[in-house]
């Protein structure tokens, strides 16, 4: 990864020095190690970095960026090409004011499974081939990176980038792909009502409703949110009250059916830990069964599931599964 | 205030009906004319097509004290606009799976296509739909205490 950041770093002040780029996007040191947070840097990069806590997905800085003099530097993982191509087909980035680089991945960590596995006091950490050091404060640690990788690097779409002007990767790469995405969904689906009732009001009466999700999420890029609105009923946590999560959270997630990528940028940023991502891949599921296989951002222009149809679809209500009429 | 009970004390559920201008608003209309019952507890909304209801329209109707939502337009292939209730075959299919995902009852959603031409259907589908509702009870898993509340005052 040490060698990767290099590369990066020196093309990035080439294209800074013959002027292709204004200005680039990356990700810079937050408060500790292991809190890496998106950042604009000028051609002198001062804090850039980039390592396995570089989790965030720059795509949506674009849409501002876009609107902006200069050209954007932009540094995306293989995931993130694909919610880039997908704002690309939605016209919400200016592709010629972008020049995009495809960083290798080898799969992101997350501080979550670190400090699951009994780990406290971190002061420092730092990654050694696919050993994660942590330097705290009862003396060194080391962990396997397969063993605290984020859920989605579990069921990783591919190390292929999709889009890119150019791409810098590693020699040898690293696949982390153990676990079908679709596992917990269908998991989920087999329980009964009552108790997928249970499991998801044990979920969502977390949520805090600080809307990270929204706000991360590179396909939640409307101008004016549903969510802004006070007569909504779900701009604030009620309290007492279940019916602003299941709101908040079926619109959420139905917003994003059939333009979701899967990238799992909202369960990754909650602060309550709740597993977002597998609303989206019900969506995802049930679009891949009903309608046809469908990766969104997997090209640019391509019409989604939700402004298409066929004369033959399914009905409502039809749950073929269950031995509904189809 | 909502009257959720009804002189014998039998549950007396709400149900909200989005029903499309050209096809069902018809349909319902020759259901009356041909003097065909429905439960009056069906509330009618009249939609220009059924492709203008949102998913936050049946959520919104739930929040407000609905106990059943169901959703009428024009046969696929005969929407007025063409192709608005292919749009919304889908969207209400992944909606309706989405809600019985998080465990709320499948049935009480629903879609039905009714023409101008199908009073009768119109009166057995609302009839159905009602009786259906009556088993399941009152909505407590999609309803919104905050709501129930400013109604009894």
């Amino acid at each position: 990864m040490q060698e990767i950041f290099g590369r990066i770093k020196k093309r990035a002040a080439e294209l800074f020095a013959d002027g292709t780029v204004t200005r680039m996007v990356g990700w810079q040191k937050g408060e500790s190690d292991y809190d890496k947070t998106p950042a604009v840097f000028g051609p002198d990069m001062k804090g850039f970095v980039y390592d396995g806590f570089c989790g965030a997905n720059l795509s949506k800085y674009l849409i501002n960026l876009s609107k902006v003099e200069g050209r954007t530097l932009v540094l995306l993982k293989p995931c993130d090409s694909y919610s880039f191509n997908q704002l690309l087909t939605e016209h919400r980035i200016d592709r010629d004011k972008v020049y995009a680089i495809g960083i290798d991945c080898n799969g992101k960590l997350d501080i979550n499974k670190i400090r699951a596995l009994g780990v406290k006091g971190i002061r420092s950490v730092a990654e050694e081939g696919d050993e994660v050091v942590l330097d705290t404060v009862y003396g060194s640690k080391r962990v396997k990176r397969s063993e605290v990788l984020l859920d989605r690097c579990y069921c990783c779409k591919g190390k292929d980038h999709v889009a890119g002007d150019e791409f810098i990767l590693a020699e040898k790469r690293v696949d982390t792909t153990t676990t079908d995405r679709f596992e917990l969904v269908k998991k989920l689906e087999a329980m009964t009502p009552d108790e997928r009732y249970e499991f998801w009001r044990g979920e969502l009466s977390r949520c805090i409703r600080c809307n990270a999700c929204r706000n991360v999420c590179p396909a939640c890029s409307c101008v004016k949110c549903v969510f802004d609105n006070p007569a909504l009923g779900t701009d604030s946590k009620a309290n007492s009250d279940t019916f602003e999560e299941n709101m908040f959270h079926i619109i959420r997630a139905f917003h994003v059916a059939g333009r979701c990528t899967d990238c799992g940028e909202c369960s990754r940023v909650c602060p309550q830990h709740i597993p977002l991502h597998l609303l989206n891949r019900k969506f995802i599921r049930d679009i891949d069964e009903l309608y046809g296989e469908y990766q969104a951002g997997a090209e640019v222009g391509q019409r989604g599931p939700l402004t298409d149809f066929a004369k033959n679809d399914a009905e409502p209500g039809a749950t073929p599964d269950k031995g509904g009429k189809k | 205030m909502q009257i959720k009970i009804d002189e014998n004390g039998n549950f007396k559920p709400t149900i909200v009906a989005f029903c499309c201008n050209w096809c069902s608003y018809a349909g319902a209309d020759l259901a009356g004319t041909s003097r065909l019952s429905y439960p009056a507890n069906v509330k009618i909304v009249r939609v220009p097509c059924s492709c203008r209801v949102n998913p936050l329209f049946i959520l919104r109707a739930f929040q407000r004290g609905a106990d059943g939502v169901i959703l009428c337009g024009c046969h696929p292939g005969d929407c007025h606009y063409t192709t608005g209730n292919y749009y919304t075959r889908r969207r209400m299919t992944l909606l309706f799976n989405m809600l019985d995902y998080l465990g709320i009852e499948r049935d009480r959603t629903r879609v039905e296509w009714v023409s101008a031409a199908e009073g009768a259907k119109m009166a057995r589908v609302m009839n159905e739909f009602v009786a259906r509702i009556c088993e399941l009870g009152e909505n407590k898993r999609l309803e919104d205490l905050r709501c129930k509340k400013s109604l009894e005052e």
